[in-house]
């Protein structure tokens, strides 16, 4: 068994024997989690090290067999330097959740389960080189999410789950309509992303192509979300429980964006470039339409959910850039396309601790409403710093991962087509809604329901800090991540560019 | 052209079996039934061996070109009979020391036969011979098992029943005498020549007969009364195993026709999109979950249909719908099975806090389902992915978008089922029986039933090689 498939299938496996042995007590299992979380780590540790490009079009750690020879599928996985950083990201936070939920006390066995299930197939996803193989994870990526916030969920959790469920699935059988579409076009008929890749079967007839390539971007659209796709995410982050959200927010959204460097770009150079303005626009406007609505809010989660419609906007808009091929532009391109996937890794640390964060006020104070809190900063000091840490992250202050992300994006868009620019004030926004929530809940005197609200605990903070913390020395030392994703960017560029 | 009877051993033995099992299950005391019960299981798994064993051999055909013994014909044997033998799982919790026990595994095993000879013929009069050997013991397990409501149901199926069977006759007797034979090679040869409106009129009385017998739109009425009506054995083999053989029926049937005249391949993908349509919105207000389950098999007819769309223009079509067909029994009678287990339980509320109860009940039901919208791993995921697949690859991807949208619907009421079974039970909620009595038998065909849906769905791959292969007329 190869790398990539042990670190695929070891959580799987833990949740299948944590499922199916209810004799395991609750301790056992809350730490058997966090155990399988931290051995996953040290697996993507090794293979971070031993990673070295693997040029255009290729994969490191590849592993092939046969699945269903009758359409050319195959279990095909492998890692480039588009797929490692989210791999790793991945398994970061879902370590960080396994701390956080160690005082959980509902149905600790389950719930490990689920996570595990839901690492397993998250990893899948980022991992998987074959379409169907992709989509298997994906799909199995909803169900798990449907059941952690159906039933772990608080509030209306029931109707959030129903709606998150139905709204991504419609938008993966979407995604598997594009993949029929690609296969068929292909010859010889093929579902194997590297094959695909090669023989950009569509390059030819720009109104198959351009039908093939929209149903593949509403079907990552709705799940990364975009607008007019996002209208699931605020109930479902809403009612979802704080680790719940967390992975929903810095893994689950990030296969949306995933696909589109994986499977819509380099298949699709064509049909990707006829439409890079729209899918410029979905940015621009995702950008600021999120921004303006989260500014909005008082429930600090939605507003938090809103920002990522925000922060995922700045991907989709680099992306969509990256499709502009102008005279001389490669570079600014491939500049945005690597902005926009350390934005996937920045977003996944920086929303996961506060969606964590957010959890910690539930847990206390059983809302999540900004307005019944004040001058919260005087009993809770390190929650307060914390918080303001990763909310200072979150609106792209130099020194965080943010920066570095969003700096890249603007840098490499705005040269490639100016009009990007009018999705700058999208920062501005965002830095005023975060300056605006910090100061109602953390400052002033200690009113509403921050009397008696304790501090931070152990648990908390080993797994909310590491998050910040990584994102802080990505802000500080960029290189290491950088050095793996630039030359991926590279072949990006000119694989869109064919 | 000969007869060699021995290439109908797997039809043989079922029949032979149904007929020991009557005579036999006479002479049993009440308690001993069991016997007749053992004696139909080693029928269907001979059968089964002998359908192998034919299946690994070549394509040749039997009475005078009137029955095939082609991969179509082998794979339906072999999914009728391990669904029968899945269905006698779920008999043994229901029928269990019943009056007419082996009565009703004997009428199990003679329809199941009729399945049989539906899948293989190649003779528009042997098609006939195949739907009533289906029919009339179909009309005494409706009867038989299902109480007073089963009697109503029993009617309503026996009526439905008699019209198509007279379309059928109809359809047979018109292209019989346009195209001066009943033989598919004939047809295939003399219906494009033929008066265009006479041999519409006959394929359509052809189509609407085994429509009846595969539960499709525009003869399904009786689909959801009997499921619901009737009891669980009976509901489990009604919509799963005459499907079997009608719809590779109608395959051959599309496939023989449509060689000179591709329109029938769009009447089919029409018939196939009104199933899922009709079906899937029928289903969603349904309360009674057999009910609910009647309708969506109504839908599964329509998405078994889409690769009959693509019958010759696209190598994928027959392993991919030969491949949906077993997929679709799996997770079909893993999903009856859970209701038979929970005999009383005839709402969906019913279900709220199954998952605390009975956590394998609530994993095979999720499993079932989750199967039957077609979630990968699960084995009706691959399914549904290589027919739609093959519709697209024959020139139809309207109808891959019609399936994907169909399936997004049906995720709906799927989903009011499940979703209770697996949140918080309610103070006052329904009771559920403990593992144990006559109940373990149907809970055991549930959890085998869901486990092969994933197994084949894993295993996909060593199943397709032994599924592609010519069609004989």
């Amino acid at each position: 068994m190869s790398m990539l498939s042990l670190i695929v299938f070891l959580p799987l496996a833990g949740a299948i024997v944590l499922a199916a042995m209810p004799t395991i007590g609750p301790a056992v299992a809350r730490w058997a989690w966090v155990a399988v979380s931290a051995v996953e780590l040290v697996l993507v540790g090794v293979l971070w090290v031993g990673y070295e490009d693997p040029g255009q079009n290729a994969l490191a750690y590849e592993q092939q067999v046969p699945w269903i020879p009758g359409v050319n599928s195959s279990y095909h996985v492998g890692v480039d330097g588009l797929s490692l950083p989210l791999v790793a990201m991945t398994t970061i936070v879902f370590l960080a959740c396994a701390v956080y939920a160690l005082r959980q006390p509902d149905r600790p066995r389950i719930q490990a389960a689920l996570f595990l299930f839901l690492q397993g197939v998250s990893l899948g996803v980022f991992v998987a080189a074959d379409l169907i193989l992709f989509f298997v994870f994906f799909d199995l990526s909803i169900v798990g999410m449907y059941f952690v916030i159906a039933g772990w969920g608080h509030g209306n959790a029931a109707r959030s789950a129903l709606k998150f469920f139905l709204y991504t699935f419609l938008g993966s059988l979407a995604l598997l309509l594009g993949f029929i579409g690609l296969y068929v076009a292909a010859a010889p008929h093929t579902f194997d992303i590297p094959e695909l890749v090669a023989a950009t079967p569509l390059d030819d007839s720009p109104l198959t192509g351009g039908l093939v390539l929209a149903a593949i971007v509403v079907g990552l659209a709705v799940k990364t979300p975009t607008v007019p796709f996002h209208t699931w995410l605020p109930p479902a982050h809403t009612d979802a429980p704080a680790t719940g959200s967390a992975v929903l927010a810095a893994v689950l959204l990030k296969m949306g964006t995933y696909g589109f460097v994986r499977i819509a770009m380099p298949m699709l150079p064509e049909a990707w470039r006829s439409w890079a303005w729209a899918i410029v626009a979905i940015g621009i406007v995702s950008v600021l339409y999120g921004a303006f609505v989260a500014l909005a809010q008082t429930d600090l989660k939605r507003m938090v959910a809103y920002t990522s419609v925000n922060h995922m906007g700045y991907i989709v808009l680099a992306l969509g850039a990256a499709g502009l091929v102008a005279e001389g532009a490669e570079q600014a391109r491939s500049v945005a396309v690597t902005g926009a996937v350390v934005q996937m890794v920045s977003h996944g640390l920086i929303t996961a601790a506060l969606f964590l964060l957010a959890g910690v006020m539930q847990d206390r104070a059983g809302t999540y409403d900004m307005g019944s809190y004040g001058g919260l900063a005087g009993p809770a000091p390190r929650y307060a710093a914390l918080f303001a840490v990763g909310a200072f992250a979150s609106l792209g202050l130099p020194g965080f991962s943010g920066f570095i992300a969003e700096f890249q994006i603007f840098a490499g868009s705005i040269a490639v087509a100016p009009v990007t620019a009018i999705a700058l004030p999208g920062i501005l926004v965002t830095a005023a809604l975060f300056l605006r929530a910090l100061q109602q809940v953390f400052t002033g005197p200690t009113e509403g329901r921050s009397p008696g609200f304790a501090d931070l605990r152990v648990r908390e903070l080993w797994s909310v800090g590491p998050l910040l913390a990584l994102s802080v020395l990505i802000g500080v030392l960029p290189r290491v991540l950088l050095e793996v994703i630039e030359p991926a960017s590279a072949a990006l560029v000119s694989l869109v560019g064919r | 052209m000969q007869m060699r009877p021995a290439l109908l051993l797997p039809e043989i033995l079922v029949f032979v079996g149904g007929l020991v099992v009557l005579l036999g299950g006479s002479f049993l005391p009440r308690q001993r039934q069991w016997i007749a019960r053992a004696v139909a299981a080693v029928a269907l798994l001979g059968a089964t061996v002998a359908a192998a064993v034919a299946m690994a051999g070549p394509e040749q055909s039997a009475f005078s070109g009137t029955f095939a013994v082609d991969v179509a014909t082998g794979a339906a044997r072999i999914i009728a009979a391990l669904t029968t033998l899945l269905v006698l799982g779920v008999a043994s919790g229901e029928l269990a020391g019943s009056p007419r026990e082996s009565d009703t595994y004997a009428l199990l095993l003679f329809a199941t036969t009729g399945v049989m000879v539906l899948a293989g013929t190649t003779d528009l009069l042997v098609l006939v011979a195949g739907f009533l050997l289906v029919s009339i013991p179909l009309y005494g397990i409706v009867g038989l098992t299902g109480g007073r409501s089963g009697a109503e149901a029993a009617m309503k199926t026996y009526l439905m029943g008699a019209l198509s069977g007279i379309l059928l006759m109809l359809g047979v007797t018109v292209l019989y005498a346009v195209a001066g034979g009943t033989d598919y090679a004939l047809l295939r040869d003399a219906l494009p020549g033929a008066p265009a409106a006479a041999v519409g009129v006959g394929v359509l009385g052809v189509l609407a007969g085994l429509l009846f017998k595969a539960g499709g739109v525009p003869l399904h009425f009786w689909i959801p009364d009997a499921a619901q009506g009737t009891g669980g054995t009976a509901a489990t083999f009604l919509t799963t195993v005459p499907k079997i053989g009608a719809l590779v029926a109608v395959y051959r049937f599309v496939a023989t026709i449509s060689e000179g005249d591709g329109s029938w391949l769009v009447v089919a993908g029409v018939l196939a999109t009104t199933s899922m349509v009709v079906g899937n919105l029928a289903a969603y207000w349904q309360t009674d979950p057999r009910r609910l389950l009647g309708w969506s098999t109504v839908a599964q007819v329509g998405f078994l249909l889409v690769p009959v769309a693509a019958a010759g223009r696209s190598g994928l079509a027959l392993p991919s719908f030969l491949f949906y067909l077993a997929a679709y029994a799996l997770a079909n009678v893993a999903a009856f099975a859970v209701t038979a287990a929970l005999p009383h339980h005839r709402e969906l509320s019913d279900y709220r806090g199954l998952a605390r109860s009975r956590p394998g009940l609530a994993l095979a039901l999720l499993v079932a389902l989750l199967g039957l919208v077609g979630t990968p791993p699960l084995a009706v995921f691959v399914g549904k992915l290589t027919t739609a697949t093959a519709a697209w690859d024959g020139g139809h991807g309207w109808l891959a978008l019609v399936v994907m949208l169909n399936s997004v619907l049906s995720l709906f009421y799927y989903l009011r089922w499940f979703a209770p079974a697996f949140a918080r039970p309610t103070d006052n909620g329904a009771n559920f029986p403990g593992p144990g009595g006559t109940a373990t038998w149907p809970a055991a065909t549930a959890g085998v039933a869901a486990t092969a849906s994933l197994g084949l769905g894993i295993l996909a791959g060593f199943l397709w090689a032994a599924l592609e292969g010519p069609l004989l007329f």
